[in-house]
Order: C-alpha cells, then sequence, then structure tokens
C-alpha cells in the first residue's frame, strides 16, 4: 500500500491503495465516485474514460503509480468545463441516452474531440468515437448530438 | 407504516388494494385476476422507501412517484409506464418520478404471471394495466375534491395534478390525497379516447437522461453499502468442471483479502474469493493456482459440433409446421430448386454493465440488490438458497446497464452465487462481480444453429414448396419454463419467424432437432429470430432477384393478404426510401427485408458500400407497424439502436467458439461488438399510424437488419452470404 | 549518392569512430566488412525489425497492431494526422511513459505510430521483403535523411527503439516476447552492415 495525492476535478485528494491499483478502481472505490464505469478492464470499450492531464484516457488501465500530480477531470466534474456542460446538454436534449452505462465514457470522449476539433466532420466524429462501445447502439443520436453540441459551443464563442 | 383499507367492492377484473402512507399520500396498487389476490407480501420495516405494493404516491410536496414492474435497462420503460399513468390521471409532467418496483406480487406482468421484463411485452401487456391505475387515481383525487367542494365528479375537470371545480375553486392532488386515499376504488372506469391523450403518442424525453449523463445515476455495480465486501469467484474452464484442489497462499497475502472458499454452482463447482475491494479480488484470484477436475463433462467443440449439426440437418426433425403435400418438392425440377445451408454461432450478449448482484443475509431475513429482468424468479431462487421463504427476501431492482436476455435466466446463476457466498459472510453485504471475462466466458449464449432449406420454386418465381429443418439446442427443455414453449419435441423459440412465417408458401414443412450440448444457453434480443429471419429474408431476397422482381414488391405479393403488420410497413418503406433506393451512387446497392417478431411487423431498407472489406452502411429506412406508438421517441429510439445491436451477428469476431470445451474467447478483443464505424451513420423511422392496441419494440429492431446488408452485399458482390459472423466478404 | 562514394565515405567514418571510442573488436576490426558480410548483418537487422516488438507499430495502415499475433489493436485506434492518434484516442492517452505491468499496457514516451515512409508492411498487414525493407532504409529522401551513422545512432538510443527489449508483461502476467538477439547485438549487426556501406539484398 501507498500513499498518493491526486488532484480530481480540481481537488487535492489522498488515497492509501495498492500501487498496481488502476485509476478506474481508485475512483470508483476509494473515492467513491462511481460516474465513471468498468466495461472490459482492457481499454477496449471506453466505459472508463477520463481526462489526465487535459487527454483523455482510458482509467483501467493506468496504475495510480502512474498518475503523479497530473489533473484528472471525471464526468462529475465535466460540467465545470463549457464544452463540457454543451455536450451535457445535447445530450439530453437529443435523447441520446438508452441504458446510458456507456456514456459518461461517450462524453468525455465527445469532449476530448470538441476541446480540439470545435467543428468535427462526420469523419473526425467516427475516428475520435470509434473505441467507445455502446451495446445499446445509441451511436446514430451520439453523432446528432456531437454535431448539436458543436453549434452550441460555437455559437456561445467558447 | 401502512393502513390498508380494502375496498368494499370487487371491480370485474380484480380487487383494488389502497393503502395511505403515514404521511398522508395516496397509494393504489391493483391486482387484476381475482382468483390470485392475495396479501401481498409485506417486506420487512423500511423506513420510507417501499410503501407496500404501490403504484402510485403522491407525495405531499407535488411529487407523483410511480412504481415500474419492470427493469430499466434502456428500452425505456421506465419513462412509457409512467406516461401512461401519468396522461390517465392529468398529472404534472415535471413532477413525475419513476422508481424501479422492488420484488412483490403485485408488480407482477399481467400476462405471464411474474415479474419479468422480456417478450417485448412491457408496454403490451401492462397497457392496460398503468392506464386504469392512472384513471382510478384520478376518480378517487375528483372524488374527494366533489366531496370537499359539495359538487359532483361531472362538474370537476383535471389538469396538471390539479382539479377544478365550479366557482373557480381548485386543489392540487398533493393536498387532496390523504382524503382521496378514504375513498371507494371506483370498480370500472373511462378511459381516454386517442384525442383526448395529452402525453400518450407524443414525443416524450426520458426521465433517466439526465442522471445518466452526469454520472450520478447508480447502477447495481455502483452499489456502496456500509461494511460491504466485493466477491469475484473462480469458474471451471469447462462448464460443469470441479474443483479438485487449490492452492490459495499467494492469494490471501493480497491486502484487503478476506476469505477463499470453495462454492457449488448451478453446474459444478468454483473457488470464491471475497476482498474489501474489487481490485484486490481480481488479483487474488488470478494468484490462485486450481486444480480443476473436468472428467465426466463433455467438452464440447466448436467443429465437433458443426459437423454433427450438418448431419442432422440433413434429415427432417420434430415438425414444427407441416401444410399441405409433404411431398410436393419432388415434382420440382432440379433447376427450380434452391438449397441452402446457414450456419450461425454461438453469441454473447455482453451487455456494457457486466453482471453483479449483492446480497445481505441476516439469518431470517435477507435483502437482494440487483438488475433482474426476473424479479419473481430470481427472489425464489435466493430464498431457496439461504434457506428462507420469498417473502423474507427483500429484492430491490436495480438500474441496469443492459441485458438482452442475459439478466434472465431461468437457473438464476448468478444470483444464486452471490446468495451462497453471503450465507457465509451472514450480517455482511456482499457484492458478487463478474468480470468481464467471467461474462464472455460464462456462457448462456445465443444458441448455435444449423438450418437446412430446400426451396421448389414455381413458373411465376414463388415458391410452391419449402423444406426446412432447423438444428440448435432447446432453450426451455429442462427449466420450469418448458411448458410454456415445448410441444412434441419442438420448442418453439427455435423455430418462430419461420414456422409461423407470414409468407404464403404452399407445401411448408419446417422441422427442428433439439440436441443437448454441455453449453449453457438463453435467449438472446429476438430469440429465435435472430436465425429465422436471416434465412427467411435472404431466401426470400434470392427468389426476388431470380424472379427479376424488386424486393418490395417480391415480399407484398407473396405475403398472405391477412399479414397487415408486414403490408402495412413494406407499403410505408417503400414510400419512405423512394427518395433513395433506387438511386444509390456507383459502388452503393439497397437491401431489403421485413419480419414481424412479438406482435411488432417492420420493413428495412439499408445503403451499403463496401469500405476497408467492410459494410459500411450509410442510411437505414425503418417502417414499423407496433399499433399505437405510446411514445414516438422511443420508438425511434429502439429502432436506432438496436439495428446496431442486430449489427453484433455480422461483426467479424462476432462468434463464441469452443475448443475442447473451453471458450476460445475472452473479452472484447476477442469477442467485438459493433463499434460507431459499424453502425448505420443515419436511420429514419416511419411509424404506420394506428389505434390498435400497443405492440413491443424491444426485440422487432433485430431480426431485420443482417438479412438487409446482407442482401445489399450480395448485390455488390454476387456472393450469397449463409455463415455467420461475416468474417470477410 | 553513389553507393561507392557513399561506402569509401562510411568506411572512413567507421575507422575513425573505432579509432575514437577505442572498440577493437580483435583480428578484422579494422577491415571493413565484405559486402556479404554486410548482407548478413543486414538479415540479422531485418529480423529484428520484422519482429513484432517493432513491426507493430510499422504499419502501412491508418492503425496499428499489437500482440506477437500482430492482430489489429483494440478500440479502433487510428494513426491520425502526425502518428499520435485522434483527439479522444491520443496514443498517449492509455501508453503512458513507462509500461504498467499491472494492467499490461506497455509505455515509453511520446509513444506514436512510425511514419508511413517507415512502414515495413504492405497495406494487406504482410511483412515487406528484406530487399524492400533496406532499399526504405536507407532511402534517404524516405527515411528522414538519415545516414549509416544515423542510423546506427537510431538503432542504439533512439527510446522506443529500446523499449522492445523491455516490453513489460501482457495482461495475462506473461512477459512480452523478445526480439530474435539482444539490443546489443542488434546496434552491433547495424554497425557491421553500416561499415559495409549498407548494401542490401536484391
Amino acid at each position: 500500500m501507498a500513499t498518493y495525492q491526486i488532484n480530481v476535478n480540481g481537488q487535492q485528494r489522498e488515497v492509501n491503495v495498492h500501487p498496481s491499483t488502476p485509476l478506474l478502481w481508485v475512483l470508483r472505490e476509494d473515492l467513491k465516485m462511481t460516474g465513471t464505469k468498468y466495461g472490459c478492464g482492457i481499454s477496449a470499450c471506453g466505459a472508463c474514460t477520463v481526462h489526465l492531464g487535459g487527454i483523455a484516457t482510458r482509467s483501467c488501465i493506468v496504475p495510480i503509480s502512474h498518475v503523479g500530480d497530473r489533473p484528472i477531470v471525471t464526468i462529475e466534474g465535466i460540467s465545470q468545463d463549457v464544452v463540457g456542460r454543451a455536450v451535457q446538454e445535447a445530450w439530453v436534449e437529443e435523447d441520446v441516452v438508452q441504458c446510458g452505462y456507456c456514456q459518461s465514457g461517450q462524453i468525455m470522449s465527445a469532449v476530448a474531440l470538441l476541446k480540439h476539433t470545435p467543428k468535427p466532420t462526420e469523419k473526425n466524429i467516427e475516428e475520435s468515437m470509434g473505441g467507445n462501445l455502446c451495446r445499446c447502439g445509441t451511436y446514430p443520436r451520439i453523432r446528432a448530438a456531437i454535431k448539436s453540441a458543436a453549434m452550441q459551443v460555437t455559437k456561445g464563442g467558447a | 407504516m401502512a393502513a390498508r383499507i380494502r375496498s368494499a367492492e370487487l371491480s370485474r377484473r380484480g380487487f383494488l388494494r389502497v393503502s395511505f402512507a403515514a404521511a398522508g399520500g395516496l397509494v393504489v396498487s391493483l391486482y387484476l385476476d381475482p382468483s390470485k389476490a392475495q396479501e401481498a407480501p409485506l417486506p420487512p420495516q423500511q423506513p420510507k422507501v417501499y410503501p407496500p405494493d404501490a403504484f402510485v404516491n403522491i407525495r405531499p410536496d407535488g411529487k407523483i412517484v410511480i412504481q415500474v414492474n419492470r427493469l430499466e435497462f434502456g428500452q425505456g420503460v421506465q419513462t412509457a409506464l409512467p406516461m401512461l399513468l401519468a396522461d390517465e390521471l392529468d398529472a404534472d409532467c415535471a413532477n413525475v418520478i419513476a422508481d424501479l418496483a422492488p420484488a412483490a406480487d403485485v408488480y407482477k406482468d399481467p400476462v405471464f404471471g411474474i415479474q419479468i421484463v422480456g417478450g417485448s411485452g412491457s408496454i403490451a401487456h401492462s397497457f392496460q394495466q398503468y392506464r386504469e391505475l392512472g384513471a382510478k387515481t384520478r376518480a378517487m383525487l375528483v372524488a374527494a375534491a366533489a366531496d370537499r367542494w359539495k359538487t359532483t365528479p361531472d362538474k370537476c375537470r383535471t389538469a396538471a395534478s390539479v382539479v377544478h371545480g365550479p366557482d373557480g375553486k381548485s386543489a392540487t392532488y398533493a393536498e387532496l390525497a390523504s382524503d382521496a386515499a378514504r375513498k371507494p376504488v371506483p370498480a370500472t372506469v373511462r378511459l381516454k379516447s386517442p384525442a383526448e391523450f395529452r402525453l400518450v403518442g407524443t414525443k416524450v424525453k426520458r426521465l433517466d437522461s439526465g442522471a445518466k449523463c452526469n454520472g450520478s445515476l447508480k447502477f447495481g455495480l455502483d452499489l456502496d453499502l456500509p461494511g460491504m465486501k466485493v466477491a469475484v469467484v473462480a469458474h471451471p474452464p469447462v462448464f460443469g468442471g470441479r474443483v479438485k484442489r487449490f492452492v490459495d497462499d499467494e492469494a490471501r497475502r493480497i491486502e484487503g483479502v478476506r476469505e477463499v472458499f470453495e462454492i457449488p454452482l448451478a453446474k459444478g463447482t468454483g473457488v470464491a474469493i471475497v476482498a474489501d475491494k474489487f481490485w484486490p479480488a481480481r488479483q487474488a484470484r488470478n494468484a490462485l493456482k486450481i486444480d480443476w477436475d473436468v472428467t465426466g463433462v463433455e467438452a464440447a467443440d466448436s467443429p465437433e459440433l458443426w459437423t454433427k449439426y450438418r448431419q442432422l440437418g440433413q434429415t427432417a426433425g420434430n415438425v414444427a409446421a407441416s401444410n399441405g403435400d409433404a411431398n410436393a418438392m419432388d415434382k420440382v425440377a432440379a433447376t427450380n430448386r434452391i438449397v441452402a445451408e446457414y450456419e450461425f454461432p454461438f453469441l454473447a450478449h455482453t451487455p456494457m454493465e457486466p453482471l453483479n448482484t449483492t446480497v445481505r443475509f441476516d439469518g431470517d431475513r435477507a435483502e437482494v440488490w440487483a438488475g433482474s429482468q426476473f424479479q419473481t424468479v430470481d427472489q425464489m431462487a435466493v430464498a431457496e438458497v439461504l434457506g428462507l421463504k420469498p417473502a423474507q427476501v427483500t429484492f430491490h431492482t436495480e438500474m441496469a446497464g443492459g441485458g438482452f436476455g442475459r439478466r434472465a435466466v431461468t437457473d438464476s446463476h448468478i444470483q444464486r452465487e452471490a446468495a451462497v457466498i453471503a450465507k457465509r459472510l451472514r450480517g455482511t453485504p456482499v457484492k458478487l462481480v463478474w468480470t468481464r471475462e467471467d461474462d464472455v466466458q460464462g456462457g448462456y449464449y445465443r444458441p448455435m444453429h444449423f438450418h437446412r432449406v430446400e426451396i421448389g420454386i414455381g413458373p411465376n418465381g414463388l415458391p410452391v414448396a419449402w423444406r426446412h429443418v432447423v438444428v440448435g439446442q432447446s432453450l426451455l427443455m429442462g427449466t420450469p419454463f418448458e411448458a410454456f414453449a415445448v410441444k412434441n419435441g419442438v420448442d418453439s423459440t427455435a423455430v418462430e419467424g419461420a414456422a409461423d412465417t407470414h409468407y404464403n408458401i404452399p407445401n411448408l414443412h419446417v422441422s427442428v432437432h433439439h440436441p443437448k450440448v454441455n453449453v449453457p444457453v438463453l435467449w438472446w434480443r429476438s430469440v429465435g429470430h435472430t436465425h429465422t429471419a436471416f434465412v427467411m429474408e435472404t431466401l426470400i431476397d434470392e427468389l426476388a432477384t431470380r424472379a427479376r422482381m424488386d424486393p418490395i414488391a417480391y415480399r407484398r405479393r407473396l405475403l398472405k393478404p391477412e399479414a397487415g403488420k408486414l403490408l402495412r410497413p413494406l407499403e410505408l418503406l417503400e414510400k419512405a426510401s423512394a427518395v433513395w433506393r433506387n438511386k444509390l451512387p456507383r459502388g452503393h446497392a439497397s437491401g431489403v427485408s421485413c419480419h414481424e417478431s412479438f406482435g411488432t411487423g417492420v420493413a428495412c431498407a439499408v445503403d451499403v458500400s463496401i469500405e476497408n472489406k467492410r459494410p459500411k452502411i450509410h442510411r437505414a429506412t425503418i417502417a414499423v407497424d407496433c399499433g399505437l406508438a405510446v411514445n414516438p421517441l422511443s420508438v425511434e429510439s429502439q429502432f436506432q439502436a438496436g439495428l446496431s445491436f442486430g449489427l453484433s451477428q455480422l461483426m467479424a469476431k462476432g462468434a463464441i467458439t469452443l475448443k475442447n470445451g473451453i471458450i476460445e474467447q475472452r473479452n472484447f478483443d476477442g469477442y467485438v461488438p459493433p463499434y460507431i464505424v459499424d453502425a448505420p451513420v443515419a436511420v429514419d423511422v416511419h411509424i404506420v399510424p394506428s389505434a390498435e392496441a400497443p405492440t413491443g419494440c424491444g426485440e422487432p429492431p433485430v431480426p431485420v437488419i443482417s438479412p438487409a446488408v446482407v442482401n445489399a452485399l450480395s448485390r455488390l458482390t454476387g456472393k450469397r452470404y449463409r455463415t455467420l459472423p461475416l468474417v470477410s466478404i | 549518392m553513389p553507393k561507392i562514394r557513399a561506402g569509401l565515405l562510411v568506411s572512413a567514418i567507421v575507422v575513425a569512430f573505432a579509432l575514437a571510442s577505442g572498440s577493437f573488436r580483435g583480428a578484422g576490426a579494422e577491415e571493413t566488412p565484405s559486402t556479404a558480410q554486410g548482407l548478413a548483418a543486414w538479415g540479422q537487422v531485418y529480423s529484428v525489425l520484422t519482429h513484432p516488438r517493432c513491426i507493430n507499430c510499422h504499419t502501412a495502415t491508418d492503425y496499428p497492431q499489437q500482440g506477437d499475433d500482430r492482430r489489429r489493436h483494440v478500440a479502433n485506434v487510428v494513426r491520425g494526422p502526425e502518428g499520435k492518434g485522434v483527439p479522444g484516442l491520443n496514443c498517449a492517452g492509455c501508453h503512458q511513459e513507462t509500461n504498467a505491468d499491472s494492467t499490461g499496457v506497455p509505455g515509453g514516451h511520446n509513444w506514436h505510430l512510425a511514419p508511413l515512409e517507415m512502414r515495413w508492411q504492405d497495406i494487406n498487414d504482410r511483412p515487406l521483403s528484406s530487399a524492400a525493407v533496406c532499399r526504405q532504409l536507407t532511402d534517404r529522401s524516405r527515411n528522414h535523411n538519415l545516414d549509416g551513422p544515423g542510423l546506427l545512432k537510431h538503432h542504439e538510443e533512439e527510446p522506443l527503439v529500446k523499449w522492445a527489449w523491455s516490453p513489460g508483461r501482457r495482461p495475462d502476467g506473461t512477459m512480452r516476447t523478445l526480439p530474435p538477439m539482444s539490443h546489443d547485438e542488434f546496434v552491433a549487426a547495424t554497425r557491421r552492415w553500416v561499415e559495409a556501406g549498407t548494401p542490401c539484398p536484391k
């Protein structure tokens, strides 16, 4: 076991866990932040996506020992970001979710896309969202919501 | 503390039990069948959340909490059923809250007689039920208001959770709730005519969206209870294997590991690890050294099974359908026949939320938290394991991350595993987690199937004889549900969609073989239709091509005149797809299919090209007849998304295979479902206008998409695709 | 640069190198390896380049590979405009600065795909022939203008190259397989090939 100081959604948190523990499980079980989901554990599905040092990262495969002082942003904190808020609102407006289990990860990936590419093409969307699995199949509505969020962000001058 | 007032009058349909919570809310329940009416098992004293046998709770703060008698796992029932009730109730939608009801008799599906979500039956079976609940509650509120104002109900009207009386009087539902609870429950009640609907038939957004988009909604896997432990189980590599011996010293040295012990499974035995948290439990399982005894259990092997299935498929099996002349085929020249053999692999459901259940056993009672599609059955199973009566088991229904049939298992194996572990850890809540590897390798698959079809074609290009043999494991033989689906050696779930085809095929003969294989199998969203629709719709397409007829026209010609639920969508599809279907650019082709399942008829057209050696679906147009569409937005979502689920069958790595008894796939690296690149880019959904009783949309999207795509591919490549998954095209 | 002049220049540099580093290798150390010896050395280099630990990131497609079976990488990750992935799926998002053995994900600084000019496979994921790879490696218009010593330095010092010899553990805990010779041997073979004038098979 070791003690780590990590920065989560702008707050300093301290955890005492085995160094091998993936960030996903530290968030879910030590910090009780269950918005980030476990879907596969091998980075194949994206349900565990967070932003680590500003980069979309699959938290199921990053051991806590590798995190350091890079800021972590999770689904619980993404609304503090203007692009994050726009994406969440678009998701609700477009009635994207079905079971919803994958959607934390979908949203975090979509935010990463829009922060970098404010006017994504269909191909941009397909590539950046290409690794987020949705068994329900909400993909067509995800596309629509990303385009809608992009318009909102552009209008808001973000 | 709930006081219960029994209605003095028995309604024609059953009796209504009314109770009100001490805080003064109105709580209403409904039994449909007087012969089954009984005291609902009272769950043990709860602080507040579950008033017994309640569907509607009008709280003093104006919120109306509606209990949903089904699991919500993406299909939108948690929005649609409350919509029905809220519309009849004339409730203010902004204040409607929907809860998933716990296991209790009062929440049983009125048609199935158990608490279940499946068979696309939620709306179909509870349509009347929830409307009546809403209308009767409204009537009691109006009666209370009329009393208060010394007037008559006919002089009152309701809107947005308010009763309006003569002379501008009004009272909110919250204000009236306590008085209303004392009113007799009306035996009969007038339901709204379609013209009076305010919500039903309109696009209502989901109630659970917000919480699902900000990480706050808790699924079963997210549950956290004081003192809770987490368990994982090491399962035998071959189904039914047993632990011979295990060495756990390395496992026990991992910090946080509490207990390691052998447990019985539904078949065979395994080793349970209990730890403070998931990661140490998982690490400990990896550190276990287990010797397995796999003697005496069949080591199923995919190539061997295919050989066996193909052999069985060459002769007729138990007869599922036999119309006309069994020898009609003999009169058809060989050049006018098609002989086709199809192969369908095992499929895993892999819902996004890995399977999990939490159980706490306290000796004389127990509590369960599970995203279960099968609460009645699961509650009984847990009670059995723990030596309790079902009434002693409080069973909470958690929101679930997908199911597709995987959370309705006749042997309740996951709940049993959890109960066995909880029994040992008496007093401590234990969350059993199946990892994704457990899920992919743990069985309960859509069975593999082999079809052999011989078609005799008449001079006009229509079939004159059809001999169809299906080979596949029975889902329900040997289970408590056998009587529902198995007759004369035929499990109807294996031949539905073929034996009962709506095509007017003279001299149709369908039979089935049900081999016994040591692989647990289960219904996979749309069940038998997953393979029968593929066979029927690709063969019909082949016939249409031979007859040089447009595929929609051919189907309209061949369908029985009474097959309205398919004819209407086909007609609508023709119109809706006219703008693109025959005007595709080079390299694109269209594919068509239609299929009826669970009472809903669907017609589908897709625009497909080949990109990076895979089918690229640019567009899908859907026409559907589901009777009255309670929530057209939900219908649209179900079809847009359900098509993507259906495409699981075409994915190159979309097969579960066995080698010497061992599952060859482990996780989403070896068993790969559709990602966004594999899904249709756009789907437009057209609903046939109807006031008929609603039928479901949960499963009907699935059967149509794979044959439609493959029919398009056949136009592009000239090949016929009869083996799934599509490893290459 | 015509081969002969290149060869002479390289020989001169190599001799100077050897003298400067004081690395005498015994009999024949000051002799320029023959073309035959150079080709044999190239064969050894080629065997490393086409080993999964190296070739998995030297693809001709818009995706990397993984595993000894060189299957397409999970999660549909793509090359992106700079070989670093795309927003939402950057290589460095999952591949950290060092290997993550507890979760089985390899890591190294600036994890990315080799540029398409350095593809060692065809678009059907089949390794290119020894002759084709050799031609690519020695084509200064495509190899980022590296001469022989530049190539040697790349093989000797580039962190992502060296990663191939400490590739970490797979998710199942087993060690990833290593290239067919040690890093030292690989560097030595490269040196011999360079000293021979980077000859390529026909």
